[in-house]
């Protein structure tokens, strides 16, 4: 099997002045050309720093440890100087901000120019030319007009499109998406949906999509990994996963999505919450990170965080107790 | 645009006017008989009444600040007792030197203040960052007027390759550059603190921005995420807070050119107050808080220019 | 990361805020310095070891470690570590009384402008326009000059000189704190004026203003120095930093020492209360507006 993009054991150290605490502990998923992924999990879960340590953008007190595979090429220790060759270029990324992300002192049309002039080498008229052509791809009407004008002039949808542009001007081989929707309103959610789903069949990009919206998920991905206090818990086929979650976690997860097609009286109707905190992520992990929140934890669970273990054709759950929904909910874990 | 322009002229006319107030006001306040300074040494009560009338002294204030501030307009400030040249003229010959003194010091400071501030923000928490810290905090608590004494004593006893103090034109490059090299410095040490502090805490600013987090992820060069995209931000911070330091700047320079025997506007300054010689002081004071007052409006117009977002925004913070 | 929300009303963390500021060398140093500065001027006629003030012919202009003079004497004979002593009174008296003075003025005018807004607002938004519109020197250099030299009017002068920033950082402070719900809803309910702005407003200012009396303390260090200097301060023979500087000017190749150690005085000084300050920002997290 030829994986795109292929993480093995990653995990992030970060010092602080308390000791170090690991951000990530043990990420492993791979991403076929054209795949897209959805990397899930509560905030502080670890799922954005997964996405800047693929990119080798980790602040100074963290580290990486594990193995990033890009079509082979490993990029964990990777000087930053080559890493720059390929932010932008073979990666690249949509961050979850459109209002703060884009400089404000400079054109949008500069902004996106900037990356093809530094990886494909386009002089500036040239590069100016295909960032007009970006925008269009993006479905930014008049795009002739907007290349020249400054974020400040754009909504939040039109700059998160802007950032899209930017972030496929060099056709990269993956391209991560860190909440890319949530800060826009439900219209343009699903527009820049829309848009990422064609750029991944007219150009094969494979996508890594971070986020907390289960919808979001369910509609444009493949796979999903999703993600507890720094380590993977469930993974396997979008399809799979949500018809059959079998880690508690994953179960609880879904059942606070609502569901208006369940109806109010199935209890669908209203968010529920999983009860309990996210624990600190100090190392090792003396019992399953999720125990204290968990309907099913007994003894067996304080002796270890417990490994993956297959729970059905390419469906993982880290669960000493995996199990369907339905033995939670006699299980009582929520009313 | 050019509303936000026009009422910052506007504004800026008010406070010039208030400022001719405070001038007319201020002066007159000074002690001593204004007739007695205006005259030439010991004058008899004939030549006292002939100069009240002449200068108007006999009319009630109002119409004599009137009378003041039209002839100022047509650029007579009056003529000094102590030299009998006009003030308009001793003004058009020291404000160049002046204005060549904060020129340098300017240079200096800016030459100095912005790398060092990039640095320290770009190293920040490290030796270098320290380094720079104290050296700014160290020259913001050095008074000029000691700095230039230690110069004075370094390069010119000790070591004697600068003259200690005077000034030659500038039609003699290489003489006066000598002679303006150690005030230069001296007014342009607290200003590149000054530019360094700010420098390094825009920076650090803008380097914690998300713009810059996404110019990383487009894989831009460390040199163009710090030397543009958060330096054009930082910069724009930084144009506006040196531009503010002129009066400053001014300040410095009167006790600099003090120190150092400079015939600028600072001296100027000090030499009108204690040779009670009014109307220079009076037309040196009007012409610094013009200079001032218009910097800080081009300063206004600057920022905006260089900020897009107050530039469509027309000013409406 | 959530940014802590603006919160006005801050929680008391006198303990924490002093294990926060006890954990930065500089600011530690600067602590240490001001308050030697201060002892030594309280004590100044009890510590110096001669008087100040007496001419002894045979001893003019003695270098350093000599005669039993640490630092040397003046042009009249005169012991400088006493005189420095001294010396540091008018400084620092320059200095501490032209900042409380200034912000006793400027306060109310800041309190007044930031809170009614309105013709107040603009009528004292225009002074302090026209007034910063002339340099902080020529203001204290012509006051001076108009009130005569002495150290009392050196501190009138200055104090005056400091009033338009003091009035502007006050009134941008209440601007901002004007702005806060719990501000807001104070008035809604009916809250007196006085009541809004000495219980609400005014104790939330305090911070700032305190970081920028830090910062105008050394600056009118300077600046009386510099008066003292042309001579519209302390007057003779009353010592004071800079009077000696400006008579140490003609001495300078004789007796360098003579013009070293009153501006290495002044330095250290304006330094300690420098570092206090930046420390104090930093730890009070005052964001500093010019």
């Amino acid at each position: 099997m030829s994986a795109r993009l292929e993480v093995a054991g990653l995990r992030v150290r970060f010092d602080t002045d308390e000791g170090s605490v690991l951000a990530v502990n043990g990420v492993s998923f791979a991403l076929r050309p054209g795949g897209v992924l959805g990397l899930v999990g509560e905030s502080g879960c670890g799922k954005s720093v997964t996405a800047m340590a693929l990119l080798g953008l980790l602040p100074p007190t963290a580290a990486a440890e594990g193995s990033v595979r890009l079509d082979g090429r490993e990029l964990v220790g990777l000087p930053q100087r080559e890493l720059r060759q390929i932010r932008g270029r073979e990666i690249s990324m949509i961050f979850q901000e459109p209002m703060t992300s884009l400089n404000p002192a400079f054109t949008v049309g500069f902004q996106i120019a900037e990356v093809l002039r530094r990886h494909e080498g386009l002089k500036r008229v040239p590069a100016w030319e295909r960032a007009t052509e970006l925008l269009d791809l993006v479905r930014i009407p008049e795009p002739g007009k907007r290349v020249g004008e400054y974020p400040h002039q754009m909504s939040g949808g039109m700059r998160q499109r802007v950032m899209i542009a930017m972030a496929v001007a060099c056709n990269p081989k993956v391209l991560l998406a860190d909440e890319p929707t949530t800060a826009l309103d439900v219209t343009i959610q699903a527009q820049v949906l829309d848009i990422m789903r064609d750029l991944r069949e007219q150009l094969g990009t494979s996508i890594v999509l971070i986020t907390h919206d289960l919808g979001v998920v369910a509609d444009i991905a493949e796979d999903v990994v999703v993600m507890y206090a720094g380590h993977v818990v469930e993974s396997g086929g979008v399809d799979t996963v949500f018809a059959n979650p079998r880690h508690p976690y994953t179960i609880g997860l879904l059942g606070s999505v609502p569901r208006p097609d369940i109806g109010a009286a199935e209890g669908g109707g209203r968010l529920r919450e999983i009860p309990g905190f996210v624990p600190t992520l100090r190392e090792p992990p003396a019992a399953c990170v999720f125990a204290p929140r968990c309907a099913r934890a007994d003894a067996v669970c304080q002796d270890g965080m417990p490994p993956l273990s297959e729970q059905g054709p390419g469906q993982y759950a880290a669960c000493v107790h995996p199990g369907p929904a339905a033995v939670t909910a006699s299980g009582g874990a929520h009313e | 645009m050019n509303g936000y322009v026009l009422r910052r002229a506007g504004t800026s006319l008010i406070t010039l006017f208030g400022a001719t107030i405070v001038v007319f006001l201020g002066v007159r306040a000074l002690p001593g008989d204004p007739a007695v300074a205006l005259s030439p040494e010991n004058p008899s009560p004939g030549v006292l009444h002939a100069i009240r009338v002449q200068y108007g002294l006999d009319k009630p204030l109002p119409t004599q600040y009137v009378v003041w501030l039209g002839r100022a307009l047509h650029g007579d400030l009056g003529t000094s007792p102590k030299t009998g040249l006009p003030v308009t003229q001793t003004l058009m010959e020291r404000v160049p030197i002046t204005a060549e003194l904060a020129i340098l010091a300017l240079v200096i400071a800016v030459a100095i203040g912005v790398p060092a501030g990039i640095l320290a923000a770009v190293k920040r928490g490290s030796l270098p960052d320290y380094l720079c810290s104290t050296a700014a905090l160290g020259g913001l608590s050095v008074p000029h007027f000691w700095l230039g004494i230690l110069l004075i004593l370094a390069f010119a006893v000790h070591v004697p390759i600068l003259p200690a103090s005077g000034f030659v034109p500038i039609t003699d490059p290489a003489g006066n550059l000598s002679h303006m090299i150690l005030p230069a410095v001296v007014l342009g040490t607290g200003l590149a603190a000054v530019v360094m502090r700010q420098m390094r805490s825009a920076m650090l600013d803008s380097l914690g921005a998300d713009y810059v987090r996404t110019a990383r992820a487009k894989g831009m060069s460390e040199w163009t995420v710090v030397g543009v995209h958060a330096l054009r931000n930082s910069l724009v911070t930084v144009v506006t807070v040196v531009g503010l330091q002129l009066g400053v700047l001014i300040s410095g320079a009167v006790i600099t050119e003090q120190i150092f025997i400079i015939p600028g506007i600072g001296k100027l300054t000090i030499d009108s107050v204690f040779n009670r010689d009014y109307p220079s002081l009076q037309g040196v004071v009007l012409i610094t808080a013009t200079g001032y007052i218009v910097v800080n409006l081009l300063v206004d117009i600057a920022y905006s220019l260089l900020n897009p977002r107050i530039r469509v925004a027309g000013g409406a913070r | 990361m959530t940014a802590a929300p603006a919160t006005a009303e801050r929680p008391r963390t006198g303990g924490r805020t002093r294990r926060k500021f006890l954990r930065r060398p500089p600011a530690v140093i600067g602590l240490i310095g001001v308050v030697v500065v201060i002892v030594v001027a309280l004590l100044a006629p009890w510590i110096a070891p001669y008087d100040p003030d007496t001419i002894q012919a045979t001893t003019v202009l003695s270098p350093p470690l000599t005669g039993g003079h640490l630092l040397g004497t003046d042009d009249l004979g005169r012991d400088m570590l006493s005189r420095l002593f001294v010396g540091a009174r008018a400084s620092l008296a320059a200095g501490v009384l032209a900042t409380v003075l200034g912000l006793l003025v400027a306060v109310p005018l800041g309190l007044l402008a930031g809170y009614y807004r309105g013709w107040q607002d603009s009528a004292i938004s225009r002074v302090v326009d026209v007034v910063l519109s002339f340099p902080f020197l020529v203001i204290a250099v012509g006051l001076a000059a108009i009130l005569g030299p002495s150290l009392s009017n050196e501190v009138i002068a200055l104090a005056v000189a400091q009033v338009p920033v003091f009035v502007r950082v006050t009134r941008g402070e209440v601007l901002g704190l004007r702005e806060l719900e719990y501000v807001g809803a104070a008035v809604v309910n009916g809250a007196p004026d006085r009541v809004v702005l000495f219980r609400h407003i005014l104790p939330n200012t305090l911070n700032p203003l305190v970081v920028q009396a830090t910062v105008a303390i050394p600056n009118a260090i300077i600046g009386a120095s510099v008066l003292s200097f042309l001579g519209l301060g302390e007057q003779p023979p009353t010592p004071s930093w800079g009077t000696m500087l400006s008579d140490a000017q003609q001495y300078i190749s004789q007796a360098p020492w003579f013009a070293v150690f009153p501006g290495l005085a002044i330095a250290l000084t304006t330094l300690s209360f420098n570092l206090f300050g930046d420390g104090l920002r930093d730890v009070l997290d005052v964001r500093m507006r010019s």
